[in-house]
């Protein structure tokens, strides 16, 4: 009966070894500061926690609530856990927990690990605590209410980055699973933050200590928000872009080199047989992005109300 | 709950479980990397790859269908890799159209895809195997060995033993909600309807109800884990978890590690 969450576990096989290594590469270097920042800030105390934490955050995404049509919405946990454990330390956290999933269950591969703990621990982790760290000292309902936006901004980042690294190694066409990674992660996103808002509601009713000034959650440096701001930037600028003009992103990646030269020539081959471009100029679908991010605050801003009047 | 339902150790006392755990790791790992590398269509070295599959079954003493059986747990991500059909350059054999675009199925789209579906399924089955025949706790002794750092195994070694510990609890918390928060679906209510002014359960309760239950879960947690702590201090826990075994190379784990490797590269020579 072990959870197997959203679409963002790649199994081995999937990933071209090149960018397999650059995304262990850039997971190992993350992890080493990590590391480095948790044994600065920590006693030997927080191993014993963090490995309860990685427990709970494993245990955490069986706890599902049926939505619709035999599916059912569960927790992934990147942003819930670095509100609550602070930055560094959920990066640990999730990297035990993928880690776990990938050896024991098979849910991921060991290869492609470096990816999945890329995408599903390390980015929602930074998305999850720079928002959060930015309404650090702000009221509960506002706090609430970026948590809810910091988690689903955190699956749609995992989404997209996954689509991304599909893409460059030749296993998917961009213009076809980007849009359908995007619209069903938006989805999972919602309830993604619906149960991290409920969960930090609760926990604020029960234990605000836990999430007070001196806690692990506000350690972090302002650095944060900033790395929060420019990985969402990036969604949703990059995410409009590339799923209405996958071809020009496919030929920005050409001409950078990140696509091997072989799959290049198709495109000379076969031309223009793709996507007419859905919304003009790219100007139009960057303003899309936008207003979708602040709807789903909008949703997610209502529920927080709804929950505190409880 | 049974506290071997997330283990995935079969234990025989075959030769493949007495192989090093250190050497079992690198060879799996080495095994897929090769996987990846091979380039598409390779069927001579993907099919040499099964048979040296096939033999570490053998070797495990679990049975040679024993990895067959449960390698299809990736199949559902093919998925996504359906769309290589469409994108990988080579002979167009047909087009249709999808959702305004002009999808064109080319021969090396096709292979590519059949490709990435055979590497994923070997390289699941030799991660299935390498968890059959090897203890979890060996397993991370193993990464420990090879370099991996303390502080993150020593977290996966404390999720790994309290795992079973959460997941109770998740299963008492299933069952509560199970229990008492059930609401009538609309379709079996014409005998009990709902009363004028109750509130319709919609799927945004439902999902406060997991996201309350998930803030319990964090608190009953962290709340053990002190409890947790001060037992470990009590029993003189100094910052890392000790092992009985000696987990030390012999000849035999070198020569067939070597032997392994070198099939491994003779693959890529084929393959090639």
């Amino acid at each position: 009966m072990h959870p197997s969450p959203l679409l963002l576990h790649i199994p081995d096989g999937f990933l071209s070894i090149i960018v397999a290594v650059v995304c262990w590469v850039i997971t190992a270097s993350l992890l080493a500061i990590a590391i480095r920042k948790t044994n600065e800030s920590l006693g030997e105390k927080q191993i014993p926690l963090m490995g309860i934490m990685a427990a709970f955050i494993f245990a955490a995404q069986m706890i599902n609530f049926p939505v619709a049509g035999g599916t059912s919405g569960h927790l992934l946990g990147g942003a819930l856990a670095a509100i609550l454990l602070g930055p560094w330390a959920a990066m640990l956290v999730m990297t035990a927990v993928i880690a776990v999933q990938g050896l024991l269950f098979q849910d991921g591969g060991l290869v492609a690990m470096g990816a999945n703990i890329l995408n599903m621990g390390l980015i929602t982790a930074a998305i999850g605590y720079g928002f959060h760290r930015a309404v650090l000292t702000q009221s509960r309902r506002v706090k609430l209410t970026v948590a809810g936006l910091a988690a689903w901004t955190s699956v749609m980042a995992g989404a997209l980055a996954t689509t991304l690294q599909l893409w460059l190694s030749g296993t998917a066409k961009l213009g076809i699973i980007l849009p359908a990674m995007l619209t069903v992660h938006a989805l999972i996103g919602l309830g993604e933050a619906f149960i991290t808002v409920a969960a930090l509601g609760f926990i604020m009713q029960t234990r605000p200590d836990l999430l007070g000034e001196s806690s692990a959650s506000a350690l972090g440096g302002k650095g944060w928000i900033l790395a929060g701001i420019a990985l969402t930037m990036i969604v949703i600028l990059l995410a409009p872009f590339a799923s209405t003009n996958p071809d020009g992103l496919e030929r920005v990646a050409t001409d950078l080199g990140f696509l091997q030269s072989g799959q290049s020539a198709p495109f000379e081959i076969i031309p223009d047989y793709t996507v007419p471009i859905l919304g003009g100029t790219p100007l139009s679908t960057v303003v899309a992005g936008v207003i979708g991010v602040i709807v789903v605050g909008l949703v997610i801003g209502a529920t927080a109300i709804g929950l505190r009047k409880k | 709950m049974h506290a071997n339902l997330f283990d995935r150790y079969h234990h025989t006392e075959g030769p493949l479980h007495r192989l090093e755990a250190r050497v079992k790791v690198v060879l799996t790992v080495a095994f897929i990397v090769s996987n990846a590398l091979l380039p598409d269509g390779a069927w001579t070295a993907f099919g040499l790859g099964w048979l040296l599959v096939l033999a570490a079954n053998a070797l495990s003493l679990l049975g040679l269908g024993f990895t067959l059986k449960r390698s299809l747990i990736a199949l559902p991500f093919a998925l996504a890799a359906i769309s290589s059909i469409f994108s990988t350059p080579g002979n167009p054999l047909s087009s249709f159209p999808f959702l305004g675009m002009e999808l064109i199925v080319t021969d090396a789209g096709l292979l590519r895809f059949a490709s990435i579906l055979v590497r994923s399924w070997l390289s699941v089955q030799a991660a299935i195997l390498l968890v059959a025949v090897t203890t979890f706790p060996d397993l991370i002794h193993a990464l420990e060995h090879l370099r991996a750092p303390k502080i993150i195994t020593t977290v996966i070694a404390f999720l790994y033993r309290y795992l079973f510990v959460l997941s109770d609890e998740v299963i008492r918390l299933l069952r509560a909600r199970q229990a008492r928060s059930a609401t009538l679906p609309p379709s079996v209510s014409p005998h009990f309807p709902r009363k004028w002014g109750e509130r319709k359960r919609g799927v945004v309760w439902r999902a406060k109800v997991a996201g309350n239950m998930v803030g319990q879960l964090f608190l009953r947690s962290y709340e053990r884990s002190d409890r947790i702590y001060n037992a470990m201090l009590a029993r003189g826990y100094q910052g890392q978890i000790r092992t009985l075994h000696p987990h030390t190379l012999t000849r035999r784990d070198w020569t067939i590690g070597a032997l392994t490797v070198l099939l491994i590269l003779s693959l890529q020579l084929i393959g090639r």
